[in-house]
């Protein structure tokens, strides 16, 4: 039976999920970045504001074809969501699981760490002296999980 | 035994350019050009272009070996599918070693051009690509 968020996940992925190649993705999401760069003439803190706003419109469409697909019953506890979104959400969409950490006080904020980033493959931030430590090159999946969250 | 490495864009421009020496026979990697050899080392190598370019259509393998020759140094080329030249200025011949050489600098070379913010015929100025040939250098040559 299919209680754990892992075995969800993992038997979604195998039978409900289409496939579609990886350097595609890793290559047009390059391309999505490098040309916001280039239209706001590397003013980085734009590019992570538009890179979330693209985001959270794919996470308001998106919350709807993962519960489609997972069908899983609602969270109780903020921790069933944290596993869930680790679990079956990362699973599904990207085939990667990030580790939950660093759980805070009032159990209202964890991290998610990314050992693999299928979207930042081969990817050598310019050398600008500001890139490194202004563009959030990944924030797209900020902007999808506000999205996605804020609909349930 | 010294080497000078370039790597010419499509449109003749330089992409990377590196002098190296050999590691081998207890050699420390530094290149011994004496001075009127160091300012020639791009003139040589820019100048086996043309006959690099006239060698490429009549072949169908991207490995053309050596190339040139300019007193005791050859030169030696790859060519890559997009048209990207790699020249190498050397002493000895060493086709086998130095076509393996070029196969790990092309996969190298496709590596950096999948980065997106990294356009073809840019000039290659990644610290990490530079640390990277020099140990492809040290391991082949």
């Amino acid at each position: 039976m299919s209680r754990t968020p892992r075995q969800i996940g993992e038997e979604v992925w195998k039978t409900r999920v289409e496939k579609v190649n990886a350097e595609l993705v890793t290559l047009t999401y390059g391309s999505v970045v490098a040309q916001l760069c280039k239209d706001f003439g590397n003013d980085y803190i734009q590019v992570n504001e538009q890179l979330d706003k693209m985001g959270y419109n794919i996470g308001i469409r998106l919350i709807e074809d993962f519960l489609a697909r997972a069908n899983t019953s609602r969270c109780r506890t903020f921790k069933d969501t944290a596993e869930i979104i680790s679990k079956v959400g990362f699973k599904i969409f990207l085939n990667i699981t990030p580790t939950i950490g660093n759980w805070s006080q009032d159990n209202k904020q964890f991290t998610l760490v990314f050992d693999e980033n299928p979207l930042a493959d081969f990817v050598e931030l310019p050398d600008d002296g500001k890139a490194v430590n202004e563009l959030w090159y990944s924030n797209i999946l900020c902007g999808v999980l506000r999205g996605a969250l804020e609909m349930v | 035994m010294s080497f000078y490495l370039a790597i010419i864009g499509t449109k003749d421009n330089a992409v990377y350019e590196l002098e190296f020496g050999t590691y081998r026979q207890g050699g420390d990697g530094r290149p011994r050009f004496s001075a009127d050899m160091k300012q020639l080392c791009p003139f040589i190598v820019h100048s086996s272009l043309d006959i690099l370019e006239e060698m490429q259509w009549n072949t169908s393998v991207m490995h053309l070996k050596v190339i040139d020759k300019f007193y005791n140094y050859l030169i030696s080329s790859y060519i890559t599918a997009g048209n990207i030249k790699f020249l190498l200025l050397h002493e000895t011949r060493a086709d086998d070693v130095i076509r393996q050489f070029f196969m790990d600098l092309y996969d190298l070379y496709v590596k950096t051009l999948m980065s997106p913010f990294y356009s073809v015929d840019q000039p290659i100025t990644s610290a990490v690509f530079d640390q990277r040939v020099k140990m492809l250098a040290k391991k082949y040559l």
